[in-house]
């Protein structure tokens, strides 16, 4: 039996009093064998990424360690000093964070940053430094590593940056590499690059690593051993094939039961109904000026995209970020004026209405948005955001406010949440709020702009029931604007791939994904993370 | 968190009189309604300088309002043969006259009460005057954006190109002091910081989903503006309020001291140590009174401000 390299043993961080539990992580015990990948997952507020900050000692002031050990290479690393926690960052234990946008020094050359970590450790000569950073760019694959090294961040793409990233933590060789939701803000093709280039990198070098996610499908693609935590405690832990296909804690079976399948459901056919949304060459194109002097550039977001939407049918829209499907459902809800193209709400022409005309019909078609903490106006209460749009288009406020209570009930919320301000809400919540606040005007046509992207799993699964309910007994049709492929998989009747402004294919949900025809699609559905493992597999829309 | 153990799919044919089963998450009790002022004012108790601030300036609102009650003599009633007489604690002094009197033998005490309501009179009323101004010219600028915000940037840039000093004495030099002059002059003049941080902060808040949503509801520019946007952005307003409210009464009291201000015999602190200047080397204390009571109430609204601008943003703090 091998020894592990790190070890943290009972370990309790205390939160700061008026915190909403005493402990961010309470007793947690975890081994890192040496050359495994260990995975800790958890929801938001599980404590995972405080543990990670606690083994690299770049824990918040706030937090104190109330008791534990974390043995690493036989030292308590808990009682080390800020000079000795020094020598061991970076050298031996390494850390990638989520942001490789903030994470990098903005003003600072990338070979330079990679240069850096040497220079701080007091190792090689600048010549050598200069070298070693270039072989390093070459190891993490970069492109023309020659060149990459003398560019600054802003100039690389997401991908590239968080590869300059793992160049800089790898640079001194550490033994254990502690990753933070490395991927989660990386578009999915170039999640499972980076993913695969960190499984290379850690059976060439023989490192350890310990990944924070809480995306299973990253834990299925990736982990030797799965830790799951639940409000700061283990709840489960154990080899990955283990845990996935076999989950023995309640909890980490729900966790499971929520993450959607890529495998689509049945779907009754919606063919006969009406079209209630209609788009036909809709177009947007940005211009920035280049400064004084430099050209003008011209960026295409949406190029000639047209589609149906016929009454009770979720039609999704599917793309990486840059794609065009978010200027889309603005195009669509006219909040973006269109350059080109028509929109049509059943007969009516919506793009060619005026000012005041637009505004008395923009009921008709709703939006419900991405960020549930941005989306209502915290200086007034539920009742004030749900009334306000129906009582500004005419509707008695007595009647308004009685039927607001009836949306907040029909939403799964009590209805004494309407005195409420949002602050009392949490993420889940407020997106329910703000689909009350959609269908109080009684719109024929529901746009969902990434409305279940910033909510944790099992969140998001109940929020996904509750549209598909919605949109079964009300008979909406919803525009479904959305970067991943297992809830688009869940919820969407038809599919419509965006790429580069334009789609690129269209089809029942279940036919794209059996068979997807442009190459494009096919990459997408390659890339989804845990595509080749139990996550596949079909399972019911969760509760 | 605590998630549901699976239940049963939605099944596609559901009555529409069938409710949803709340899920756990929504079934957990609600915290308190408290709005996020009740909250912001909550915190306030808890922060020093606010408290401080808010007591002191209470206090002087308090005093200026009861002038008439508080004051022991009437502020304008000269008595030659009792002029300049020292305060309570010197060796000359009397209860009498609590603070002394000045040159024209009028108590300095009842002067002082009655100054402070021409500083808060001042400040109040050209912080709100250069507020509006401001205020609507900052967040058209940022709600609009565009050429719009050119314009009005031109107009702030122009305005911070004069010097405030100079254009308010060369206005009061050519119209004539007078305390209504006084307060136009520095309401028409102190408008920048106001236009400045409100283009900020409603650029912020623009940027949100709220406002789009209520777009998208149909709602006109002006309710969007007065329903979803000021309010966001009352915290920093109130700030600047308090930084004007303070520069104003500063301002009137240099005008005053030059004597292109507040004209006597009305009870102006500034006015108090101008006229007080040339008994400065043998009756210090002719001058320091109105001097420490000019500086408590700016410290006062100073810290007044601070507080709102900690309490409001807690996140700020360390």
């Amino acid at each position: 039996m091998t020894e592990p390299v790190v070890r943290i043993e009972n370990l309790t961080l205390a939160l700061p009093k008026g915190a909403d539990r005493p402990h961010a992580v309470e007793g947690l015990s975890l081994d890192l064998m040496p050359g495994r990948i260990l995975c800790v997952v958890g929801e938001s507020g599980s404590g995972k990424s405080m543990s990670a900050y606690a083994l690299t000692g770049l824990l918040p002031r706030a937090l104190k360690v109330a008791g534990g050990r974390i043995t690493f290479e036989g030292r308590d690393l808990l009682g080390l000093d800020e000079r000795a926690w020094r020598g061991l960052r970076g050298r031996r234990i390494a850390m990638i964070f989520q942001e490789p946008m903030t994470a990098l020094n903005p003003v600072m050359r990338i070979g330079d940053q990679i240069a850096e970590m040497f220079e701080a450790h007091g190792l090689l000569t600048p010549a050598e430094r200069r070298a070693r950073a270039v072989a390093l760019a070459r190891e993490v694959g970069l492109p023309d590593p020659e060149q990459i090294v003398r560019a600054y961040p802003h100039q690389l793409s997401g991908g590239q940056r968080q590869r300059a990233m793992i160049a800089m933590a790898l640079a001194l060789e550490p033994s254990v590499l502690v990753a933070d939701e490395p991927t989660t803000a990386l578009d999915v093709t170039t999640q499972a690059q980076i993913l695969k280039l960190i499984r290379e990198l850690q059976q060439r070098r023989g490192m350890s690593v310990l990944f924070i996610t809480h995306d299973f499908g990253v834990v299925a693609d990736i982990a030797d051993h799965v830790a799951v935590l639940q409000r700061g405690k283990l709840v489960e832990s154990g080899p990955a094939r283990a845990v996935l296909e076999n989950p023995q804690a309640p909890y980490t079976r729900a966790l499971l039961a929520a993450v959607p399948s890529l495998t689509p459901p049945e779907r009754p056919p919606v063919a006969a109904n009406p079209v209630a949304l209609s788009v036909a060459g809709l177009g947007k194109t940005y211009t920035t000026r280049g400064g004084l002097f430099g050209k003008p550039r011209v960026v295409a977001a949406v190029r000639e995209v047209a589609f149906d939407l016929r009454r009770g049918e979720t039609l999704g829209i599917v793309g990486e970020s840059g794609s065009g499907k978010s200027t889309t459902a603005r195009l669509a809800i006219r909040l973006v004026e269109p350059d080109r193209g028509t929109v049509r709400l059943g007969t009516l022409d919506f793009t060619a209405l005026g000012p005041a005309a637009l505004r008395a019909e923009r009921r008709r078609i709703q939006m419900i948005f991405q960020d549930p903490f941005a989306s209502l106006n915290p200086r007034r209460t539920v009742e004030q955001i749900i009334t306000a749009g129906p009582i500004a288009h005419g509707t008695p406020a007595r009647q308004a406010r009685a039927r607001a209570r009836e949306l907040l009930d029909l939403v799964g919320l009590q209805p004494s949440a309407a005195e409420r301000y949002p602050n009392a809400f949490s993420g889940g919540q407020r997106q329910r709020i703000g689909i009350a606040r959609a269908l109080a005007m009684e719109p024929d046509v529901l746009v969902a702009d990434e409305a279940v992207s910033a909510l944790d799993v099992s969140v998001q699964a109940q929020v996904l029931r509750l549209l598909e309910d919605l949109k079964q007994r009300l008979g909406i049709a919803m525009l479904f604007i959305t970067h991943d492929l297992r809830v688009a998989a869940t919820i969407c009747d038809r599919i419509a791939v965006m790429h580069r402004g334009a789609i690129v294919e269209e089809g029942p949900t279940a036919a794209l994904f059996a068979a997807p025809e442009h190459p494009y699609t096919r990459s997408l559905l390659a890339a989804a993370p845990g595509s080749g493992s139990v996550l596949a597999r079909p399972h019911p829309i969760p509760a | 968190m605590t998630i549901q153990p699976a239940s049963p799919p939605a099944a596609s044919g559901l009555a529409p009189e069938m409710l949803i089963p709340a899920p756990a998450e929504t079934a957990a009790p609600l915290a308190p309604a408290r709005s996020p002022t009740a909250l912001a004012l909550r915190r306030g108790l808890h922060h020093g300088g606010f408290l401080i601030g808010a007591g002191i300036l209470g206090l002087i609102v308090l005093a200026a309002l009861a002038a008439p009650l508080i004051a022991p003599h009437d502020p304008y009633a000269q008595d030659v043969s009792r002029r300049l007489i020292p305060p309570v604690w010197h060796a000359k002094g009397s209860w009498e006259h609590v603070l002394g009197t000045d040159k024209l033998g009028r108590d300095y005490l009842s002067r002082l009460i009655y100054g402070s309501q021409i500083s808060l009179l001042i400040g109040l009323s050209a912080a709100l005057i250069s507020g509006i101004i401001g205020t609507t010219l900052g967040i058209l600028a940022g709600y609009f954006g565009g050429r719009v915000d050119a314009l009005v940037s031109y107009v702030v840039t122009t305005r911070l190109a004069m010097p405030v000093v100079l254009v308010a004495l060369a206005m009061a030099s050519l119209v004539g002091g007078s305390l209504k002059v006084v307060v136009l002059v520095l309401g028409l003049l102190l408008w920048d910081r106001f236009a400045v941080v409100t283009r900020a902060a409603t650029r912020q808040v623009r940027g949100q989903d709220f406002v789009a949503a209520a777009q998208a509801s149909g709602f006109g520019t002006a309710r969007i503006l007065v329903q979803e946007i000021l309010p966001n952005i009352m915290n920093a307003l109130i700030v600047v309020a308090t930084l004007e409210m303070a520069h104003a009464i500063l301002l009137e009291a240099a005008l005053s001291f030059l004597g292109l201000g507040v004209q006597p015999p009305l009870p102006s602190w500034g006015l108090m140590i101008a006229e007080g200047k040339q008994y400065m080397f043998f009756q210090p204390w002719v001058i320091t009174i109105p001097g420490v009571a000019l500086l408590v109430l700016v410290l006062a609204i100073n810290l007044l401000g601070d507080g709102v601008r900690d309490i409001t943003a807690p996140e700020g703090r360390h």
